[in-house]
């Protein structure tokens, strides 16, 4: 398990599974992504992105609405197939938090935790709630969460899958100050023991951490609706 | 795996999970349709393989489409298909679970809805043992179909329509052995073809299933 994985997309699971028990520093953490194109139904949104992350960095996305973060974290993350470009990282390495959490409604916080602790065979569900101040929340149905907790559950998640390079999709979506302090810190955490992260967000985490990237400039040109449609009978 | 099917059970005996609706659907039915076709004994008898037979079939599609929509809304369908778990080994878990809360209580159940349509004798060993090889097609054929339909809004109908027909092979060979071993003449033929229909559903639809998955994810 020398250097990182080179995959083209759309990636599949290597059966070569990255234990990462020890901490997160057996794996191959890192993220480079090769002039990568990616497209939502069907229409490219984003063309010729270029980015490196390594160990122990974040990079902030910015851009518009609509511009294309999402469909750029879901491609990086192998949810779907990139138009062309290459995604190279360890597949084991990746995880994904978006506006849904994946919370189950009828489980307890420490009951959903410790799902997804189980399915990455991992452990630290108590260090997960107390990182995100959930402890006295843990026998809550996370039914009866607000959804500023459910977000703080979704986002310890994150910690207890052990994968080092989080992807992350709005983060601090309905977290109040305190919240966004404390997740804040936690990425601070997570970095300083060589993860690393991709955020698309409108706040300002204040990490001294991270670069940000303006995707304006790979906005894809000319493929808009009905685009062949129109040349077609021109 | 095993943290997956535990959740999926969890999930389905608690507070709105569905365990026990499709029970209770297999037993109305049972109850209905001697009050459709009167009480008659001879003719009861005649058609309890079949009854029993497509009340269990309906009664599994009841719950079908919850194997997956619930996880896709809420996100931990993506979750689950980045985790280091294989995604065909997640439909597989998934449609073990779904066995677990509707297949299997509905063939220990069976003999009982048997006795209210006057099932004759030799027929109640061969219908639990044909239920019991033939509900793990029923749940895995779902399977496949509720990947199909997962992301559709509403995708409920489309999948009825897609999963009975599919369905149909089970539904003949079952109610056929149950008929068999009433008369007496070579269940374990029918029994044969049925359970060849359920490993050859087990060992092919996970890995369509979830591809149809990573398509809908898109």
């Amino acid at each position: 398990m020398g250097g990182s994985v080179s995959h083209d997309l759309p990636h599949r699971h290597s059966r070569s599974r990255c234990r990462c028990r020890s901490g997160i520093s057996g794996c191959v953490v890192g993220l480079t992504v090769i002039d990568l194109a990616c497209a939502r139904g069907g229409v490219t949104v984003l063309a010729g992105v270029r980015l490196t992350l390594p160990a122990g960095r974040a990079l902030v996305l910015r851009g518009p609405n609509g511009i294309g973060k999402t469909t750029l974290l879901r491609t990086v993350a192998g949810l779907q197939p990139a138009v062309s470009g290459r995604v190279q990282a360890d597949p084991e390495s990746l995880t994904y938090a978006a506006h849904a959490d994946g919370l189950k409604a009828a489980l307890t916080a420490r009951e959903n935790l410790a799902f997804w602790a189980a399915v990455h065979g991992q452990g630290g569900v108590d260090a997960a709630l107390t990182a995100l101040n959930l402890t006295a929340l843990q026998d809550r149905p996370a039914q009866h969460l607000s959804a500023g907790q459910k977000r703080r559950l979704g986002l310890a998640r994150l910690l207890v899958t052990g994968r080092p390079v989080w992807l992350l999709d709005e983060p601090t979506v309905s977290l109040d100050a305190a919240s966004v302090a404390l997740f804040a810190e936690v990425l601070r955490g997570h970095l300083a023991q060589g993860g690393a992260a991709l955020i698309a967000t409108h706040v300002d985490l204040a990490l001294d951490e991270a670069a940000v990237l303006d995707l304006t400039a790979f906005r894809a040109q000319s493929r808009s609706h009905g685009g062949a449609f129109d040349e077609a009978f021109a | 795996m095993t943290a997956l099917l535990l959740r999926d059970l969890r999930l389905a005996t608690r507070a709105g999970g569905g365990f026990g609706l499709g029970l209770a659907f297999f037993l109305l039915v049972a109850v209905l349709v001697p009050l459709g076709v009167g009480p008659e004994p001879a003719l009861l008898a005649r058609i309890a393989p079949g009854i029993l037979w497509v009340g269990a079939l309906l009664a599994c599609l009841l719950s079908l489409d919850r194997i997956f929509a619930l996880d896709f809304e809420d996100g931990s369908m993506d979750l689950l298909a980045i985790a280091p778990i294989p995604l065909e080994g997640v439909v597989a878990v998934k449609a073990l679970a779904h066995w677990l809360v509707t297949g299997l209580p509905l063939t220990l159940l069976s003999p009982v809805l048997g006795v209210l349509l006057h099932l004759p004798g030799p027929g109640y060993v061969w219908l639990v043992l044909s239920l019991a090889l033939g509900t793990p097609a029923l749940s895995m054929i779902g399977a496949f179909g509720a990947a199909l339909t997962v992301g559709l809004k509403r995708g409920g109908l489309l999948l009825s329509l897609l999963v009975l027909p599919l369905y149909v092979p089970t539904l003949i060979y079952g109610a056929e052995a149950v008929r068999r071993g009433v008369d007496g003449q070579g269940a374990p033929t029918a029994l044969l073809l049925l359970a060849g229909l359920t490993a050859g559903a087990a060992a092919l639809l996970p890995f369509a299933a979830a591809a149809a998955i990573r398509v809908n994810l898109r």
